[in-house]
């Protein structure tokens, strides 16, 4: 059983690792969860990168949070990318594969992954 | 939608828009039917809303015109040979006691029924976006039952937020296991 006690371990790790995290410079990956986002496939991409945030060692660099509309239902699931001091990237027709590479390529190295990128998709 | 558990998502949705503190999911389960309730204390909605909010030309949003959420929902259910409830007070009428509890009645051996699909994602990604808001969830079953309440995760974890992955992961974990010891 995942037990509450199980809980209080990860709480003892997190709390040493939350004190070290310095938030400056943070990027913001945002998930379109509209109805049209949620029935076009959003729910297992903002999963997708969640866990690839985390599984790849980059919860200091990024944090992934949900909106409803972006107002753009034809390119959904949709996600943007806010950077400071970068223009907004919004990559559409996702889904959890294009995530991942998101989330190495560009989260993790800086590139954007132009083929995914509402320009490149009209 | 492909599972009712994304209609659920985007109902639950509506819920963390309308300022609620406290969401609850209840699923109820015999052989025959499920019962889908979400209930929460938001800021509810005028009567005259909650006549037109089942119709697709409906929404208080300024973005877009159509609402498809509920009626979706509500389809949902009336293609099994189900109902749809919706009972609302606006806090502009109780502004003590206010909020909205939707109920779909489903018949799960319909040929149109959806399957439920992967309510533990649901679940996850409610919290995952929830901020302060507290979600309770309890799906009951003929052999069993399945609950969790980010109050007493919460309790557990002072400041932490549950949006952090590892948090999310033991969630996510808890819930899988509380399914598998129903359904061995
Ligand atoms: N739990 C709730 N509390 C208060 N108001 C609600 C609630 N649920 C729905 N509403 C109102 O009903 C409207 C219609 O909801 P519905 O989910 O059908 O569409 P929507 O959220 O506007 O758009 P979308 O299609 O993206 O979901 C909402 O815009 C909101 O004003
Ligand atoms: S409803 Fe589709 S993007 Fe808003
Ligand atoms: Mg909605």
């Amino acid at each position: 059983m995942k037990s509450l006690e199980e809980l209080a371990a990860i709480r003892e790790k997190m709390a040493n690792k939350m004190a070290l995290r310095e938030n400056a410079g943070e990027i913001r990956i945002v998930v379109g969860m509209a109805t049209c986002g949620i029935s076009a496939g959003a729910r297992p991409v903002l999963n997708t990168f969640v866990e690839e945030v985390a599984n790849q060692g980059l919860s200091s660099k990024a944090t992934v949070t949900q909106t409803g509309c972006i107002g753009i239902c034809q390119f959904e699931p949709v996600v943007e990318v806010f950077e400071p001091g970068k223009e907004k990237v919004t990559y559409v027709k996702m889904n959890p594969e294009k995530a991942r590479r998101v989330v190495e390529e560009h989260i993790k190295n800086g590139r954007t992954v132009s083929e995914y990128t509402i320009g490149n998709n009209q | 939608m492909k599972e009712l558990s994304l209609n659920i998502l985007d109902i639950a949705q509506n819920s963390l828009t309308a300022k609620s503190t406290l969401v609850e999911i209840l699923l109820e389960e015999t052989d025959e039917t499920l019962r889908i309730t979400v209930r929460d204390n938001g800021c509810g909605m005028s009567e005259d809303m909650v006549r037109r909010v089942t119709d697709p030309f409906c929404t208080s949003r300024t973005t877009r015109k159509v609402g498809l959420g509920i009626p979706f929902f509500k389809l949902a259910a009336e293609q099994t040979g189900g109902r749809l409830e919706l009972e609302s007070v606006s806090q502009d009428v109780s502004p003590e006691n206010h909020g909205t509890v939707i109920s779909g009645l489903f018949y799960k051996n319909h040929l149109d029924f959806t399957p439920l699909g992967d309510v533990v994602s649901t679940v996850c990604t409610l919290i995952q976006g929830c901020g302060g808001v507290d979600i309770v969830f309890r799906h009951t079953m003929p052999n069993g039952e399945v609950e969790t309440d980010t109050r007493e995760i919460r309790a557990m974890l002072g400041d932490i937020p549950l949006s952090e992955p590892e948090i999310l992961m033991w969630i996510r974990g808890n819930l899988e296991e509380q399914y598998a010891e129903v359904n061995h």
